[in-house]
Order: C-alpha cells, then structure tokens, then sequence
C-alpha cells in the first residue's frame, strides 16, 4: 500500500538574487512501512524536500510549492493550515536536524514532548507527562522520570537526539521524516541511535535524509539519490551500493574513505542558475555534447532502478 | 524554580545590585508603611517654616507641613506612578513586541507607529501635553504609558525576530503547534528576562520624569510627590537666601536621586545575569 506519493513536487524560493529552485519535479513514493534514503550532498535539496511535505516553513517565507503530495488519499497541498497543524506531529513527523538547538532551552525536555501529546491528544498534563517519560523509556533513556524533569542543557549530545525521537514518535506517527539525525554525532553513538531508528520504526514508514550512506545502507530499503534539487537515481539499497549507475552516485561512492576517498570534482551547483542539460555535465567524466544540452529523464532501467543519466538512453 | 535559585545566587555576588536592591526596598516599605512611619499627616498644617527641631525633624514647608511626613508619603506617589506605569506599559509593549516580531505584517504596521513614537522627542512632549491636560496623577500616568510603550515593543520586537527562527521553534511547529501556542509556550519564556530588565529602566525614567513634570508645575497639584516639593520649596521667593533649602529641597532631591540610582544598579545587575557578554565588565 502506498502511504505518501509526491507527483512533480517542486519547491521554489524566490529571492533578491533569483529564484531558488530547491526541489525540481520530484516524484517519489513512500510504501506502508517502507524505509526510504534520500542522499545528496549539502545544499541538493533534500532537507527542502522532506520540509515541504509537512510545510514546515515560517508562516510569512515567501515559497511556491507545486505539485502533489498524496498522504493516505489527501493531498497535503490541498489542505489548510488547521488541517496541516491535524497532520504535522500526529501523522507524520520530523526529527529535525541539529538535536542540541531543536529543544527550547527554557523548557524541561519532559514537558517538550508532553506539548506534542497535550496537542493531538487532548489529554490533561499529568496524563501528557506520564506519556512524556514513557517516550523517554521507549528511546532508552536512563531513569526517565528524573531525566523528563531536566532541561536540554543536562542532555548529552545523543540523549538530546533520543529526546528529540521521542518527541517525534509521541504521537504514533505514521510516517517518520528524519532529517541528518546522525549528525555530529560520534561513531559508537551515531551506531547506538541507527539501531534505535531502526527499533522503533518497525512498524511506520521514514524517509531517512542523509549525506552518510553507511548508516543509509543500515536502515532503508531503498535509496534515492538527489542532485541539485532533482532524483537521479532510485533503486534497492543494496543495488545502490552494488551496481550505481548514475556517474554522481559513483562518485558519491567513491569518496567514501572505505573506496579511497575520491571526490567529485567540482563543486554543486547553485540553486539558482542550474546548469543546462544534464544538471550534473560539468562535473561528470563521462559527459559528451548532448549532455549539455538535453535534459534526461528517469527512466526505468530494469527492476525498479530507475536513473536519470543519457549514458542509459537507448532512444 | 532551579533557574530562579540559582539566579539568585548569581544576583547575589554583584554588589551594585545588592546595594540598589537594599534601597529599593528601603523605599518600598516606606510607600507601604507610611502611615505607621511618618510622625504627621503630610496635609496637617503647624507653625510654618520652622527649622529642624525634636518635633519637626525636618522642618516645616510654608504653609506648615511636616517636610519629613510629605517626604514619606511622596514615596508613595512616586514609586506608585512609576511602577505602574512600568508594568502597564510594560504589558502592553510586550504584547505588541511578541505580535509584531512573530507576524511580519501586522510588525509592519506597528513599527511604523513604533517608529513615529520614537522620532518624537519624549520629554519635551510630555510637557507640552501635560500643559494642555488638566494634571492628575491619572492623566500623568496615561502619557508616561502613551510614551513608554514603544521603546519596549521595539527591543521584544527584535529579541522574537531572532526567537522565531530558532529550530525549536521548527520543531513545536512540527509537532503541529500553533502561532499563538509557540509564542506563549516557546518564545515568551525567552524573552522574560528582557522584559524584566525593560520594567527596571521605564520605572527609572517615569520616576525622573514624573519629578521633571511636577518641578515644572505640571504635575498634580494636591498630590504629594518628590517632585511636587521641589517644586513648592524652589517657587518659595527666599529659598536659596536663606537655608531653607537644606532641609527642604536637598532631602526631596537626594530621596529622587537614590532611588534612580537604586534602580539603575539593580538594572545594570540584572542586564550582566541576562547578558553572559557583559559579565566581568565592570561598570560603573
């Protein structure tokens, strides 16, 4: 069953300078309990894609979103901001990046996840601060009832992120939107929360957004690879990893330390001024004259692996 | 609780603010506790103009005041007009701060009005209205919060547009909060300290400005404030002749002066605890 499905999703942001287009014609489908990787380097608009699914955007942003983002029948786009606010925590949730700024300092970390609770679930506090420290448990944090009563700066860096997937998961989201949350954590904790993403999303879908693709090749199925704002490559994990066909994911590959740290040469692209043609030509070795001038499309190249590279064109 | 304990603690080790705190109270319990304290009834009349003596400490004023009673209940005017006045401005410039920094639009139109309020020079049109309204205690504090408001809308204002893009805030929306529920739970609480500090300096000015006004002859005529008794005492035609100033100007005076200084330091303090970078700066 099909639990989200994005049609032609495109996020742009005006700005002085240009137009930002962030996300450029996505579609992506997001099976019930299926574990989707969205990889790509910093600034390929992966965060932008997982934001705008549940606009979680600063009310007075100037943004243009297109397209569709069908959740259990409902297109996301279609709906209000109190039919959004029903949607957002309840149904699907995010786990934000940078764990140590996404906790209100101010507030004790218990009574942060109770608010998500106190929110859908109409239940009084005391009840809400029972769920809280129960949450707490779920994600393995020591003594939980003390631990509820402290604020965000008495957490450690990986007890800050457990937190933070604890308020993500208190309201029994379907689907789980968890943007880098392995990052800036080290090896041996980094490991430790994978395991626990993995523990508690059994039985819900994520979309895991992430540049680090040993802990994507941990936790999802499938993997899609974003380059400037597009999908260039989507297939199993394991035929990522095994057989990558788009030349970005091989280089991607490549520069894993294990594959001897190749990078890419080149840098990404600005948002604004997208090359013509192939987005990635100027950075790719195996580019040729049309590459600069037409643009490919995703095609299907055999059981589900789909890329979007003219080397693959057969037309 | 902890946050307040250990603020405490840390207010404790700044001296300036102990001090200013130490006189703060000092004046307060006299505003509280004037009937008790003061050894006449500040409007009761006596022998006019009489020096220090066993049964006027500080002398009577010209029509036969007890200068010492008036003082202390002038204590009670002034720290009444300025307190209120801090906190009903106060209140008002927080909600218009928390509004305007959080909703761009509404922001807009408040802080054009903000900002013709600002360009405006303060005192001077205070005097100029307080000449043209008939002086009460009433309509001094209506232009004090007419006035006063701005200045704290305009700093909450600034401190929310920083507030509001903090990812906390991303992820109460997340969570599928609303504006006004992020604004009381997630960014109100942030701003409180700064509220705090605003309250101390607008009581300061109001204190200083009330007793502008009245020294002018501006304030309320049959209110007995600080101000009030300069005013009457420098309007006397031999007051600095004579040394009929001594104890009837200089006490009034020093009273106005202690207290803004109480204040002052009590703000200074508060502003270093709220403000990690000013700490070990000393200031004076």
């Amino acid at each position: 069953m099909t639990l989200l499905e994005i049609t032609s999703l495109r996020t742009w942001f005006p700005t002085r300078e240009g137009i930002v287009k962030a996300v450029n014609t996505v579609d992506l489908e997001i099976e019930d309990k299926e574990k989707l990787g969205l990889i790509g380097e910093t600034g390929s608009g992966k965060s932008i894609l997982g934001m705008s699914i549940i606009r979680l955007f600063h009310p007075s942003a100037k943004i243009n979103i297109e397209g569709k983002i069908v959740y259990k029948g409902k297109d996301l786009l279609r709906l209000n901001k109190e039919e959004m606010r029903g949607i957002r925590g309840k149904e699907i949730a995010m786990i934000l990046q940078n764990p140590a700024t996404s906790l209100n300092p101010v507030l004790k970390v218990g009574d942060q996840i109770a608010e998500a609770i106190q929110l859908h679930q109409g239940l009084a506090k005391r009840a809400a601060s029972e769920k809280a420290v129960e949450m707490l448990e779920a994600v393995k944090i020591p003594a939980p009832d003390k631990m509820a009563n402290k604020y965000p700066h008495e957490f450690s860096g990986g007890m800050k992120e457990r937190a933070m997937i604890a308020m993500a998961l208190a309201c029994d989201p379907s689907l789980i939107i968890a943007d880098e949350p392995t990052k800036g954590l080290d090896v041996t904790i980094k490991m430790q929360v994978v395991k626990l993403l993995r523990e508690v999303t059994k039985q819900r879908s994520m979309l895991f957004i992430t540049h680090d693709l040993g802990v994507a090749a941990e936790v999802c199925d499938n993997i899609a690879v974003m380059y400037a704002g597009e999908l260039v490559e989507y297939a199993k994990t394991e035929d990522i990893f095994k057989n990558p066909l788009h030349p970005y994911t091989q280089g991607f590959l490549n520069s894993l330390p294990e594959r001897g740290l190749k990078p890419i040469r080149g840098m990404s692209p600005s948002l604004i001024n997208l090359p013509d043609g192939c987005r990635f030509h100027p950075r790719c070795d195996y580019a040729t004259g049309i590459c600069k001038t037409r643009h490919p499309e995703m095609a299907e190249i055999g059981n589900g692996h789909f890329v979007r590279c003219l080397l693959y064109d057969r037309s | 609780m902890r946050r307040l304990i250990t603020f405490l603690k840390e207010y404790r080790n700044n001296t300036p603010g102990l001090i200013g705190l130490g006189i703060l109270v000092f004046f307060a319990l006299l505003a509280i506790f004037a009937p008790l304290v003061a050894p006449y009834d500040p409007h009761e009349m006596y022998k006019p103009l009489e020096h220090p003596n066993s049964a006027h400490l500080l002398g009577t004023n010209d029509i036969g005041q007890d200068i010492l009673s008036e003082l202390i209940y002038g204590s009670r005017v002034s720290l009444f007009i300025a307190f209120f006045v801090s906190l009903v401005s106060g209140l008002i410039g927080t909600a218009l701060g928390l509004l305007s920094g959080y909703f761009e639009r509404v922001g807009f139109f408040i802080m054009r009005i903000v900002d013709a309020f600002l360009a405006i020079p303060r005192l001077p049109l205070i005097i100029v209205i307080a000449a043209f309204i008939r002086p009460s205690i009433w309509n001094l504090i209506f232009i004090f919060v007419l006035f006063g408001w701005p200045f704290t809308a305009r700093i909450i204002r600034s401190e929310v547009l920083s507030l509001r893009n903090r990812p906390y805030v991303d992820a109460a929306r997340m969570l599928g909060a609303g504006d006004f529920y992020i604004l009381w739970r997630h960014i109100l609480p942030n701003v409180v300290p700064l509220i705090i500090v605003q309250l101390i300096m607008e009581a300061r000015h109001v204190i200083l400005a009330e007793s502008g006004l009245s020294f002018l002859g501006l304030g309320d005529p049959t209110a007995k404030s600080w101000g009030m008794i300069l005013h009457y005492a420098f309007v006397y035609p031999t007051i600095f002749i004579s040394d009929l100033w001594k104890w009837w100007m200089l006490p009034a005076g020093l009273c106005i002066t202690f207290t803004i200084l109480s204040l002052t330091f009590i703000g200074y303090a508060l502003e270093e605890l709220v403000n990690p970078r000013l700490r070990g700066i000393t200031r004076i």
